[in-house]
């Protein structure tokens, strides 16, 4: 009687936790077989590579308030254009958590970020090859209503190497990462103003790493052992107005980057938007002065990034648009950005039956402004050693890095009938952005109309059409023998794409791009590919043939470059 | 004894699971929290589409589900939450962009990607449709003009069951 009592009992709790029990993941793999082709200067295979094969599978259970789960990952190798660290087969994160609403707790592989990410950010970005999880403790506390505070302890993810201080080497070394945030939203704290017009909140964080100082044996300088960066926040919101700005602070923290000068760090980014239905407007400003914050200081490139400096200009998706691409500069820059939306209603002359969708922005980046400094008596600017510079905070160099002016129509023209063109003017510092020293700026015009024709319910054809115009780097510019690397894909470009669709499953594209505005004449190629796609539910299947020209992939302002290659490409995902 | 038990736990494993909603939080477009298992809509369905900014194909999917979603919500008492995974470059454009377009839904900012994460997506767009009580129906991948009629599909099912 007693065992029966005891197995219903089991019973119901077996039960509400296996109710309660849920499963889900994803995978996904993309693997390329490379091909010599002589056209486009492909005489032989980097590394000898022929295949490159990135892949991962993730599963996540969760129960009620714990979730925990796990991500494999295997790069057999990996793909051309990705870092060579990445090669291997392994675990890569796992986590578990406990959240009750009242507290949270995670322990394992964390991502999350504070504020706009100015002083702390880890996230992963599959199509780049990032990963800069902390591995470590996370706790999250609520309070009360419209209060969250939170604490992380840990050590980053730098590709597969080992996480303990003893089997780190140098080149792979990261200190450990501290940070609490705390954010108050006043809305939600105070009963008067739940459904205020006006609103509010606060944040305030502060992150330090605690690091090794001997990893560059050579310095006679004293690295700091402790680096701590502080940021305040502020969002306010009246009716259809939004404000919000972030400031952060950090301390001498030299480093590779900046050339291991002693000055301190700042960053400041605003925004202010207007939006009611049919009309929306955006304007942002930044300053970023000497804010790369790592937890290894002699780390390149995006390596052991603690923090994330947003880029604010407009991301293009179209391949020409999206050719030259501005990544941050954390040194130094200042920026500003402007975007317009606006939708002719429906009924009128020009917004006919549909509706016309308009869209403005404007963006440009310029340098900061370095005046030298005394150092021994001497007057020094950006000397290793020194506090580098001094920086009006108001002041902007003449030095333009960046600048993007478009103008968007989207409109819906028939039941079966919807056009979408763009006219872009580019001003693109190649010099500073991609480190071509020498190498001219890129000035251009750019255009394109993407056109869709809905053939009948199922059946679709999309046309793409770029045109990508250089103001004065075309066929008749002369290039130096030696300098001929450098202008690999400049010039003048043309693009089209013919895709028919069938819903809900298939779709095949041919595209090419032609580069026949290139100064140097055997780079005016051709670049032919074909595509075909699968999609069932959450599973897709794509397979690409042809050649891929030279670019850069940019998610976030984080980029990798891709190599010219010519070959098949294979993805398939999946989530359940 | 021990047959019973496993008897009594086999019914246990075969017993409907709750709701599919995953327990995370994000903030709307006033700074409010919203907790995603939470989501309610009088037991009618509920459609969670993921997209952002700088995502063409998923402008073309919102732009199409805006033109149906007032017909769709007559018909089917249907809710279509857009969740926006949109990073700090771009938080500040989503507002403008979603009133610039003209868009009805109700507006989610998964800004480090916590819910993507928790629902395995893997690239925007990618759609999923609830029943009244939060367990998954149906779910898409990707965008192809009129991938919206497919949808309606789902839901109308969801809708003559109740």
């Amino acid at each position: 009687m007693l065992a029966l009592a005891l197995a219903s009992g089991f019973k119901a709790g077996a039960q509400s936790f296996v109710d309660n029990s849920q499963m889900n993941g994803s995978f996904q793999t993309d693997a390329q077989y490379y091909m010599l082709d002589k056209g486009i200067d492909i005489t032989h295979l980097e590394n000898g590579k022929k295949l490159g094969i990135n892949g991962f599978g993730k599963i996540n259970y969760t129960n009620g308030n714990f979730s925990a789960g796990m991500r494999f990952e295997a790069f057999l190798p990996e793909m051309n254009g990705f870092r060579s660290e990445l090669n291997g087969v392994g675990l890569a994160n796992f986590f578990a958590t406990y959240d009750n609403g009242f507290v949270g707790m995670t322990v394992g592989d964390i991502y999350d970020q504070f504020g706009s990410g100015l002083v702390f950010r880890t996230y992963e970005e599959w199509s780049l090859g990032m990963d800069n999880a902390l591995r470590g403790a996370r706790v999250v506390l609520r309070p009360a209503q419209g209060i969250t505070l939170k604490g992380v302890y840990g050590r980053q993810r730098y590709y597969w190497a080992a996480y303990h201080n003893r089997n780190m080497s140098n080149s792979e070394y990261r200190g450990i990462v501290r940070g609490v945030d705390a954010e108050w939203d006043l809305n939600q704290s105070i009963p008067a103003l739940n459904e205020s017009k006006f609103r509010m909140s606060l944040g305030g964080s502060f992150v330090s790493k605690s690091q090794d100082t001997t990893i560059v044996n050579s310095l006679f300088y004293r690295i700091p052992v402790n680096v701590g960066a502080a940021a305040g926040r502020i969002n306010l919101g009246y009716g259809n107005w939004a404000f919000s700005t972030e400031y952060a602070h950090k301390i001498n923290d030299p480093s590779a980057i900046n050339n291991f000068i002693y000055k301190e760090g700042q960053a400041l980014m605003a925004s202010l938007g207007y939006s009611q239905k049919g009309f929306g407007a955006v304007i942002q400003v930044k300053r970023i002065d000497n804010m790369s914050f790592k937890s290894n200081y002699t780390g390149k490139e995006n390596d052991f990034d603690i923090n994330f400096i947003p880029p604010i200009n407009y991301t293009h998706t179209h391949s020409l648009p999206s050719m030259y691409t501005y990544s941050t500069q954390p040194n130094g820059e200042m920026a500003a950005q402007l975007q317009v939306n606006y939708t002719i209603p429906k009924g009128t002359a020009l917004g006919g039956k549909y509706g016309t969708k308009l869209a403005f922005n404007m963006s440009q980046v310029n340098d900061i402004v370095r005046d030298s400094v005394m150092y021994n008596g001497q007057l020094v600017l950006n000397k290793k050693g020194t506090t580098g510079y001094s920086s009006k905070f108001f002041a902007v160099s003449d030095h333009r890095f960046f600048r993007d002016i478009n103008f968007e129509v989207d409109k819906k023209i028939s039941k079966d009938w919807h056009l979408t063109a763009q006219y872009i003017n580019l001003y693109y510092d190649m010099e500073t952005i991609e480190g071509h020293a020498g190498t001219p700026p890129v000035r251009a015009n750019i255009g394109f109309m993407d056109v869709t024709y809905k053939i009948n319910k199922k059946q679709s054809l999309r046309i793409e059409l770029q045109g990508l115009w250089e103001n004065k780097i075309h066929q008749g510019y002369h290039v130096n023998e030696s300098e001929k690397k450098d202008y690999q894909k400049r010039g003048h470009w043309a693009a089209a794409l013919v895709e028919y669709s069938i819903n809900p499953h298939w779709s095949f594209s041919i595209a090419d791009k032609w580069n026949y505005g290139n100064p140097v004449e055997e780079y005016r190629d051709h670049y032919f590919s074909g595509t075909i796609s699968y999609i069932h539910e959450a599973t897709r299947v794509m397979l690409t043939a042809g050649r891929q020209s030279e670019g850069v992939v940019c998610v976030g302002g984080v980029c990798r470059t891709v190599p010219a290659s010519s070959g098949v490409t294979l993805t398939v995902s999946t989530s359940f | 004894m021990t047959l019973l038990l496993m008897a009594l736990m086999v019914t246990g494993l075969h017993a409907q699971s709750k709701s599919d909603l995953p327990n995370v939080t994000l903030k709307d477009l006033n700074g409010k929290n919203v907790n995603i298992a939470k989501l309610t809509n009088n037991g009618k369905p509920i459609v969670l589409t993921f997209w952002a900014t700088w995502c063409g194909p998923c402008i073309k999917e919102h732009n199409a589900l805006n033109d149906v979603y007032a017909d769709w919500q007559d018909e089917t008492g249907v809710k279509i939450y857009a969740v926006s995974i949109d990073d700090s470059r771009s938080t500040a454009k989503v507002k403008p962009t979603v009133e610039g377009k003209g868009w009805d839904f109700e507006i989610l900012l998964d800004v480090n990607s916590d819910l993507k994460r928790a629902m395995n997506v893997s690239n925007p767009p990618h759609t999923f449709l609830f029943d009244g009580n939060g367990k998954l129906v149906y779910q898409h991948t990707g965008y192809i003009e009129g991938g919206e009629d497919e949808l309606y599909e789902e839901i109308l099912k969801l809708a003559k069951k109740k």
